[in-house]
């Protein structure tokens, strides 16, 4: 079956520099510079990196960033921990927006 | 032999290059050939009985292997190590103390050589009673290099078995009381890390700081080196592969992860490993894949010398896995 998301596609990312060369050396250079090891860790950061994942739904990045943190010297207990605190932002974002649900209520409300 | 499998050679061989190229060619395509330095470094296989069955073991090393080297074949390796006075000797297995010659051989080669060492998975060492042996290796300046793959049980039993991330510590910590691991103590305690899976190992030295860390601030524990290396896809690591579906997808790591910088200082240049029953190989890979040092079945007992600088080494596709990043050195 076809499906929009195949894991070998993940390999062709590079290819998204053929028609933008420049923009995609740029962001090829950022994206190395910034998972390398600085003030955190590139274990620390490959754990971000696969919370974010979870956050914005992106398989791929969810395939790159587990095995990422495995090879970084993670392990499932970690990584599920940091999926949790992707977990937690989201749902606390949900909730907290309830104050606005509960001020248009008492607002419309008698 | 270990690492064999019901599959002729060839075929297991086309396996493995459906999805890389063979290595002997991607040396070539990057100009490099590998072929044998001066031998330093006298690796003995004393055989293939061990205590656990790690799944990441490349040589399907386990409690029901009946191949270990035997009193006349140690005889003859120490005469062969008396000979050539290599300056390193390596001790491996299996489980190395699971040999009634162990205390013999290392009694006898230790004044032969400037550097030996004594591979423990820790738990053998446990079972045995590790006083005496530890007394032993300390007495002759044996360098002890263990396996723990993870700072973390639950990788560490994956890969080694229910209850063996306790007995670790339990080893660590005794072998910490007799001085090894201790800074300034001369009795060196290294630790080997292979990955509890089918991806590459961490860096070594970011992995060498936080097991640093972490060993000392949970357990107390302290030690000299850590050395991390990629799991080799042969024995019962590669039947793993095949039955989880990861073979391919490994071997596509491995070799799009070739780093021509590693060649030159691969260990194979500058070792050569010997079999249980007395064959030379040029390492322990090539031992697990029965592929002999030039490419015959040459007897330690026969063996004038060390061998000869510029001879090939012997290939095949899980040098990949020494190749790979920073490399197997």
């Amino acid at each position: 079956m076809e499906t929009y998301y195949d894991p070998s596609d993940l390999g062709k990312f590079e290819e998204i520099g053929q028609e933008a060369p420049e923009l995609a050396k740029k962001f090829f250079e950022y994206y190395g510079a910034v998972f390398s090891e600085g003030a955190l860790s590139e274990r620390e950061k490959a754990l971000i990196a696969l919370a974010v994942a979870h956050t914005i739904q992106c398989p791929y990045c969810i395939d790159a960033y587990t095995r990422a943190s495995l090879e970084k010297g993670s392990n499932l207990e970690e990584m599920t921990e940091a999926v949790h605190v992707a977990n937690a932002i989201r749902g606390g974002a949900a909730l907290a927006h309830g104050v606005q649900m509960r001020k248009i209520a008492r607002k419309l409300s008698m | 032999m270990a690492g064999e499998n019901l599959l002729p050679r060839q075929n297991r061989a086309a396996a493995a290059c459906s999805v890389c190229e063979p290595f002997f060619e991607t040396l070539s395509d990057h100009g490099l050939e590998l072929k044998r330095s001066e031998t330093r470094a006298l690796q003995i296989n004393v055989g293939f009985l061990c205590n656990q069955s790690c799944r990441h073991c490349h040589l399907d090393a386990g409690p029901d292997r009946r191949e270990t080297m035997d009193r006349e074949t140690v005889r003859q390796v120490i005469s062969y190590a008396r000979r050539c006075r290599f300056p390193v000797v390596d001790i491996t297995g299996g489980a190395p103390e699971m040999n009634e010659n162990l205390e013999r051989l290392i009694g006898e080669i230790a004044p032969l050589a400037e550097r030996v060492i004594l591979r423990s998975n820790l738990t053998a060492m446990m079972q045995r009673g590790p006083r005496d042996l530890i007394r032993l290796a300390a007495a002759h300046g044996v360098v002890i290099v263990a396996s723990l793959p993870s700072i973390n049980a639950t990788q560490t039993d994956a890969q080694r078995g229910p209850g063996v991330w306790e007995i670790c510590i339990d080893a660590l910590r005794m072998l910490n009381d007799f001085g090894y691991g201790r800074e300034g103590s001369g009795m060196e305690l290294d630790l080997v890390s292979n990955p509890a899976g089918a991806y590459l190992p961490v860096t070594q030295a970011q992995a060498e700081r936080r097991f640093k860390l972490e060993l000392q601030r949970k357990y107390g524990i302290v030690f000299n080196r850590l050395y991390t290396f990629a799991n080799v896809p042969l024995g019962r690591f590669r039947d793993w592969l095949e039955s989880t579906g990861n073979l391919a997808e490994y071997m596509a790591r491995l070799s799009t992860s070739f780093n021509p910088c590693t060649v030159d200082s691969l260990m194979c240049r500058t070792l050569v490993s010997v079999s249980w029953d007395g064959y030379l190989f040029d390492c322990d890979f090539n031992l697990a894949d029965g592929l002999h040092f030039g490419g015959s079945k040459r007897h330690v007992s026969e063996m004038a010398g060390p061998p000869e600088k510029g001879t090939p080494v012997i290939t095949g596709d899980h040098c990949y896995a020494c190749t790979a990043g920073p490399g197997f050195t």
